[in-house]
């Protein structure tokens, strides 16, 4: 894999056994309307989609769903268990969402808390557990606690998703050292999910070192912003120093 | 004998008709059955299974499928 960047070399991005050739993956939701949604998915350059399971709604045309919108074959389809509350919940949605046919992957919410939509670790872990034991490639929609990130990754999930602030929130990466350190200890990919509000917090985001990301407010500029931190990262950033260092020689200066 | 029953479809009360399969219902409500996943009293019904099973009074029908979601 290539950056924007030629003289940096990239490895793949592979999670579950599959790999993907986007770093950024987007969500669907929340969109204005179908139109807009398919052509910021197109520009986002992003191969891994998110989408949630819902009832059909009968008195309405079947075309509300998603697939008559965005062509299956095109992108890889994340079902997630969002609004789920209790792991029961969560493992019924998932298994639902694998019944579709596309794939074993599924995008493990489990809610905690109403307001801040804060994970519930508890029946994080639990349903986790169920999920990899029923043969789903489980990535873990999670805080920024490593502790919690380690368990997942013993629960045998394929991907651990710390958030960088609440779902739906744009505050941006509030912990980049909670990120950094789960991303620094876990051997699966580790993809920050929620939160990411505009292209420098992608970029700043990515330049922890962080396999990936997941915005569901998505723009074409975070294709940049992605590649762009991606490329920062692997470059390495220049220490930090509390005095200047010219950049210019000392020598050959007029007398 | 009526040859109306009511189940619960989606969380709604809707007639069908008495013996009627799965399968049956979708079309009754002209949905596509590659389009959406069944789950008859808490049990997904897989779709070549559809028409082998028949919906009795009081059955508790869920028919979900794919919408925008992060």
């Amino acid at each position: 894999m290539t950056t924007a960047v030629d003289t940096v070399r990239d490895t793949p991005f592979v999670v579950g056994g599959r790999t993907f050739h986007s770093r950024l993956m987007v969500g669907t939701g929340k969109y204005h309307d179908n139109e807009t949604m398919a052509r910021a998915i197109e520009a986002s350059g992003a191969e891994v989609v998110t989408v949630a399971v819902r009832r059909v709604d009968l008195d309405r045309s079947q075309e509300t769903g998603i697939l008559y919108h965005l062509d299956p074959n095109r992108y890889f389809l994340l079902a997630n268990t969002a609004g789920c509350f209790t792991a029961d919940d969560a493992v019924r949605y998932a298994r639902l969402a694998r019944e579709a046919g596309f794939n074993e992957f599924v995008k493990l919410e489990v809610i905690g808390d109403q307001e801040t939509l804060l994970p519930d670790v508890q029946g994080l872990l639990e349903a986790a557990r169920t999920l990899v034991k029923d043969g789903f490639r489980v990535l873990a929609y999670t805080n920024e606690d490593l502790v919690t990130a380690l368990r997942l990754e013993d629960a045998g999930c394929a991907a651990v998703m710390p958030l960088a602030s609440p779902i739906g929130s744009g505050l941006g990466l509030l912990n980049p050292y909670g990120v950094r350190t789960i991303k620094r200890r876990l051997t699966v990919p580790v993809v920050v999910d929620a939160g990411v509000g505009t292209a420098s917090d992608a970029c700043v985001t990515m330049e922890q070192g962080v396999d990936g990301i997941l915005m569901n407010t998505a723009l074409a500029a975070m294709r940049l912003a992605v590649e762009a931190g991606r490329t920062a990262y692997l470059a390495g950033r220049m220490p930090k120093r509390e005095v200047a260092v010219p950049s210019s020689p000392l020598e050959g200066m007029l007398d | 004998m009526n040859d109306a029953i009511d189940v619960m479809v989606n969380g709604e009360r809707r007639p069908v008709a008495r013996g009627a399969t799965l399968l049956e219902l979708l079309r009754s409500l002209e949905l596509d059955p590659r389009a959406v996943v069944v789950e008859h009293n808490r049990t997904i019904v897989r779709r070549p299974r559809l028409g082998d099973v028949t919906v009795a009074p009081g059955d508790a029908i869920e028919l979900v499928h794919f919408v925008g979601g992060g």
